[in-house]
């Protein structure tokens, strides 16, 4: 019997096993230069040129940071739009996360017709697409019934300083759209309450632990992943989706004679790093305070 | 007589406030009002949809007509039949969300058993970056990408959705391989071990052992595509720009087309484009999609209570 160097065969087998790894993703890295960061990278150049399209080919005549000086400095629109997205994607995500934990507590009782109610709220999942959207909308189906048209709630706004009429006018006008984004948030929260090991309930019944405490003490807990996951799916739907004000406007610079692919470009890239930074504020919010509830 | 008052005392609690095996009929009460009134807000668009495809120009003049019809119209349908050129747009549809989420499916797979059952340099730097992909807007990468594919003459192919897909870098791919990822990381190592001591190859493995154990994931993964590429209509809008288009691209030029097919100025003023007609539009568009979900809804909810969706 021989005996083999030890190291070396484990050392042979560990670099066996990373190279059959690579052999499994080597697709996604391919497909990654291909059609992410190689497109990342020449959007990013775009922006620092004048971009002209002929039929020929592209010319680019390099102009510096002067797409972005001009998106921030000279455009007043895409300034403005830029801070009405990231108010109402704050607003929008503590209403969706709130509604979808409260759906998905609901949906993981037991009762009756919880197949039929079931059915009625992953709807929006199934239909949520840009152009019905903006058919619904535009025939103010949307809204919620009457209520941003009654005089009453007209009055209360026109009280309101304007920095606080805007988010709440937001919210009454597209309560119902922000609902119809919480369709796979309340999956996600479903699929984790239904991991929690029942026998930790009965043990907290058993010891005398009151619905409320058991919310607060072990349900809440153990959905901070699903919470943290859903605020950043739910900030990433809410940016992407194409109906979105400042995702149209770029879209409309993109093509325009004023525009064109250079400034786009260089709108993109504010927009990403507005979008990156109000992920990075929810991420962190979230996860002191639930970090600490959950201590 | 005291014993008996206070065992109808109970009782009567028992049945308001519940008891351990079963809720009272406050908290039920309470329970079903509201699902019976957030259900009504999610249907509420759809209903306000269907009733009004339903109206015919003289109904939707009359304002006394709100929710019921006076008569079964379906001349609203008839139209946005016709202006959405429904036959082949729909196919189209099909088409380009199968084809992709098929390949987008498989290949997703690949790389998350790849990055759950291989320790290798680089695979948290990868999760990483699977997950910037799924952050970066798409406004950010579709330029560049839609120019090469013009110089391909790939522009308007439906090959401009399938190629990125299939490598991974489809719309939302990243959730799709997380999703894998978590799933192969959930399931147990044995059986794979065995057959790779019997003398089995990683790909064969895979194929043989792996796929089939993790068959639920995969059929929610294969709807979510589907509805996720049926639905998108930014990237399909640029890529597929005078080639095929699909019914939502159909839906979201509705407007121009109607007019193209029914000129303003030469027909009546009952065949004008009117909001029953876009309706209906509308609700063919969803049409479709309706269908499949009520046929396979049980695989939405259920299985994906078992797939793990909301790992990290």
């Amino acid at each position: 019997m021989t005996v083999r160097p030890l190291p070396r065969r484990l050392l042979s087998l560990r670099t066996r096993e990373a190279l059959h790894g690579y052999a499994f993703i080597a697709l996604w890295v391919i497909g990654f230069v291909l059609f992410t960061l190689a497109p990342l990278l020449q959007t990013f150049n775009y922006s620092l040129n004048r971009v002209v399209v002929t039929v020929t080919g592209v010319n680019l005549t390099y102009v510096g940071w002067a797409n972005y000086t001009r998106a921030l400095a000279t455009d007043p629109a895409f300034g403005e739009l830029l801070i009405g997205y990231a108010i109402e994607t704050l607003v929008a995500v503590p209403i969706v996360l709130i509604f979808s934990m409260i759906i998905a507590l609901f949906l993981n009782l037991r009762f009756r017709l919880k197949g039929v109610f079931r059915t009625i709220f992953f709807l929006p999942v199934v239909i949520t697409s840009g152009p019905v959207i903006r058919e619904l909308t535009e025939q103010g189906a949307a809204t919620a019934p009457g209520i941003a048209d009654a005089p009453a709630v007209a009055e209360f706004l026109a009280q309101l300083p304007s920095a606080l009429r805007n988010p709440v006018e937001y919210l009454l006008v597209s309560f119902i759209l922000i609902l119809w984004f919480s369709g796979v948030q309340i999956l996600i929260y479903l699929a984790s309450l239904q991991k929690v090991d029942q026998g930790i309930y009965e043990a907290a019944a058993i010891d005398g632990a009151s619905a409320w405490e058991i919310f607060w003490k072990i349900t809440l807990p153990t959905l901070t992943t699903a919470t943290v996951v859903n605020a950043v799916y739910t900030i990433v739907t809410l940016s992407h989706f194409s109906e979105n004000k400042v995702v149209r406007y770029i879209y409309g610079q993109t093509y325009a004679l004023q525009g064109g692919i250079g400034y786009a470009s260089a709108m993109s890239f504010l927009y990403f790093a507005v979008m990156a930074v109000l992920l990075l504020i929810v991420y962190l919010f979230l996860t002191r305070l639930l970090g600490k509830e959950a201590r | 007589m005291q014993v008996f008052h206070s065992h109808t005392v109970d009782r009567v609690r028992s049945l308001l406030f519940g008891g351990r095996t079963r809720y009272g009929l406050i908290f039920t009460t309470v329970l079903y009002a509201l699902l019976i009134a957030i259900g009504f807000v999610y249907l509420y668009p759809l209903l306000f949809m269907f009733i009004t495809s339903m109206k015919s120009p003289t109904d939707l003049l009359n304002p006394l007509v709100q929710w019921v019809p006076t008569e079964l119209y379906t001349g609203n349908y008839v139209k946005a039949f016709r202006v959405l050129n429904y036959p082949n747009a729909l196919v189209a549809s099909i088409l380009l969300s199968v084809a992709p989420s098929l390949l987008q499916t498989f290949v997703a797979a690949l790389i998350g058993y790849g990055l759950a059952r291989y320790r290798f340099w680089g695979r948290r730097l990868v999760l990483l970056l699977i997950l910037a992909t799924f952050i970066i807007p798409p406004q950010n990468t579709v330029i560049p990408q839609m120019l090469t594919y013009r110089d391909l003459g790939l522009l308007g192919s439906p090959l401009a959705l399938i190629l990125p897909a299939a490598f991974g870098q489809g719309y939302r791919s990243a959730i799709f391989i997380l999703v894998f990822y978590q799933t192969f990381l959930s399931l147990p190592k044995v059986l794979e071990e065995a057959a790779r001591i019997d003398g089995a190859s990683d790909l064969r493995i895979f194929l043989t052992i792996a796929v089939p154990s993790a068959l639920p994931a995969f059929i929610v993964s294969f709807i979510f595509s589907v509805v996720w590429y049926w639905n998108e209509t930014f990237l399909t809008s640029i890529f597929l720009e005078g080639g095929v288009q699909t019914l939502p691209m159909q839906l979201s030029r509705f407007v121009q087309a109607y007019e193209n097919l029914y000129p303003p100025g030469a027909v009546n003023i009952f065949d004008r484009i009117n909001e029953a007609v876009k309706m209906s539009g509308t609700f063919l568009n969803i049409l479709p999609l309706l269908v499949m979900y009520f046929v396979l809804q049980k695989w939405f909810v259920e299985s994906v209570e078992r797939t793990g969706i909301a790992g990290e």
